[in-house]
């Protein structure tokens, strides 16, 4: 019993030591997305408290911890509920896959893409939850967008992961990572980088794919009848969705942990400050594409989704297939 | 061993409860929320005798894509609360019960079959010609079963797959008159004269336009 003991508290310790920085870097990360939004637009973005505004997200969770959590009559209760935390659980449960430097991962599993694939296609549930329990229009148009959208987008990055999975022979993350140690796979497969990045744009309702919560239209869309602290789980899960999404990006295609080539200066940088160099690189890029490109129109998503993006990508699969079948190159036999 | 007994009960048990609450629940939409539960504890049964494979691919086919779309089906219907359920103390006549009974009788003899030929048969276990080593991960290993001895049923189930969906699509696709359609070709491929007419404008005549 003793012994069971001790392997609840240590794994309770570890996830604590990921969780906790994870959150503090969604808070710091909405800030960070804030200031770049500012900086293209020339504005000066939130500066007032703390240096530089550091603080301002912690103003912001402050207020929201502090204000009224207003639950419609009409809605239905126990899913209005649910939905935020099942948000913010999924959000945080799939750091648990994702590996800092060799063996510093939290469950380093066999089938981890997998596991990010299938709770990232999980996420739809939140705010299709939301969407319906509010019991009102706007909300629920905002959830049957969003789901569409997300399964749609869900589609091309599986394939996308597919023509990553070729070229490893696993689907163990680490594996992934060490596979690109020579080559990064952004290089050979600089068409699926692009065609992912979109896509996890659409998937994390990032601009300009963020139909579901289209202010003109929509009012908020599924968080329309949500408030307070409710409001700010399902902010802090899709900022940590959008973490998530650049922390994959960056172990499928831009070598994770690994140092961009291995010779001293650069080697001598621990490999988690790599991985987190990577994953600014990339949210910077989110954030960038926020602040330039304008919304689409909902058939033009659609459109890209299913008839550009799919095709592309499949035919991306047997073109990488059967380059490594020609030249003999294929791993994991 | 103990905490892995403790979790499949857990496991098991929820997924009993929350099979029994998809035709219990009065709302539909509560039903394919027990639905989506039944899937998840069954995919953690799943990784739990070390199919981790399993798992996740029910996780992402049935949770991910296809209980997304019966929720769609579900919520756009907007079926409101069934009425008259037989467990209830509304009693509708009945008449979908011998239905329900038969299909459920001849399930119920299936899996007799099926669990009597494992009880009562051991060898049928070992007849099988695929040898499952413990080594490989088994992702491999359904792998080198899948597209090796059974190639040919699993290219006959994605046939059956393909043909379902075109059937699908030929079924509900409608063509409807007056849908404005955006061909970024044409919109692109525009020259300035097809937009453009420059017009000599005369003093106090005016221009006709559509002429």
């Amino acid at each position: 019993m003793d012994s069971y003991f001790s392997i609840f508290f240590t794994e309770v310790y570890k996830i604590l030591f990921l969780l906790i920085p994870v959150l503090i870097s969604v808070a710091m990360i909405v800030w960070l997305d804030r200031r770049v939004w500012a900086f293209v637009q020339k504005r000066r973005g939130p500066n007032v408290v703390g240096p530089f505004g550091l603080f301002q997200s912690l103003a912001d969770a402050l207020k929201y911890i502090f204000k009224e959590i207003i639950i419609p009559a009409s809605s239905n209760k126990l899913v209005f509920v649910l939905a935020p935390v099942v948000t913010m659980t999924l959000a945080l449960i799939s750091w648990a896959v994702i590996p800092f430097d060799e063996d510093f991962v939290l469950a380093d599993i066999n089938v981890g893409i997998l596991y990010l694939f299938a709770v990232s296609s999980l996420g739809v549930y939140g705010i299709i939850m939301g969407g319906w329990a509010s019991n009102s229009k706007y909300p629920f148009l905002g959830a049957i967008r969003s789901a569409a959208q997300m399964v749609s987008y869900e589609v091309s990055i599986g394939v996308i992961i597919i023509n990553v999975l070729l070229c490893v022979g696993s689907l163990n993350l680490s594996d992934i990572v060490m596979a690109q140690q020579n080559l990064w796979f952004v290089i050979p497969l600089f068409p699926m980088f692009v065609i992912f990045f979109i896509s996890a744009l659409a998937e994390t309702n990032r601009p300009p794919f963020d139909l579901p919560e289209a202010e003109a239209e929509l009012v908020a869309g599924y968080q329309t009848e949500y408030s307070g602290m409710m409001y700010a789980m399902f902010w802090l899960g899709e900022y940590a969705n959008i973490l998530l999404m650049c922390a994959m990006g960056a172990v499928l295609f831009l070598g994770g942990w690994l140092s961009p080539i291995d010779i001293f200066p650069f080697n001598a940088i621990p490999g988690p400050f790599w991985l987190i160099f990577k994953i600014l690189f990339l949210f910077i890029l989110f954030a960038l594409v926020k602040a330039t490109v304008p919304r689409y129109r909902y058939d033009q998503l659609m459109k890209l989704g299913w008839k550009i993006f799919l095709p592309f990508s499949l035919f991306y699969v047997v073109l990488t297939s059967s380059f490594l079948l020609y030249f003999d190159l294929l791993l994991g036999k | 061993m103990i905490a892995h007994s403790v979790f499949f009960y857990i496991f098991s048990l929820i997924a009993i409860v929350s099979a029994v609450m998809v035709t219990v629940s009065k709302n539909t939409v509560h039903s394919v929320f027990f639905l989506i539960l039944d899937f998840i504890s069954i995919s953690c049964l799943f990784i739990m005798i070390g199919a981790e494979f399993l798992g996740m691919i029910m996780l992402i086919v049935y949770v991910g894509a296809v209980a997304v779309l019966f929720l769609f089906v579900v919520m756009m219907l907007n079926v409101a609360e069934q009425k008259g359920q037989w467990f209830s103390s509304r009693w509708d006549g009945g008449t979908h019960i011998p239905v329900g009974l038969l299909v459920s009788l001849i399930i119920f003899f299936e899996l007799i079959i099926v669990i009597g030929g494992w009880k009562y048969k051991p060898d049928l276990l070992n007849s099988l010609s695929i040898n499952i080593s413990t080594e490989v991960t088994n992702t491999r290993s359904i792998g080198n079963v899948l597209y090796t001895d059974y190639i040919l049923l699993f290219q006959i189930s994605g046939m059956i797959l393909l043909v379902a969906m075109i059937g699908a699509i030929v079924l509900t696709y409608r063509e409807r008159a007056g849908v404005k359609r955006q061909s970024y070709f044409k919109q692109i491929s525009r020259e300035r004269d097809e937009g453009v007419d420059l017009v000599e404008a005369k003093r106090n005549k005016g221009v006709k336009i559509d002429a």
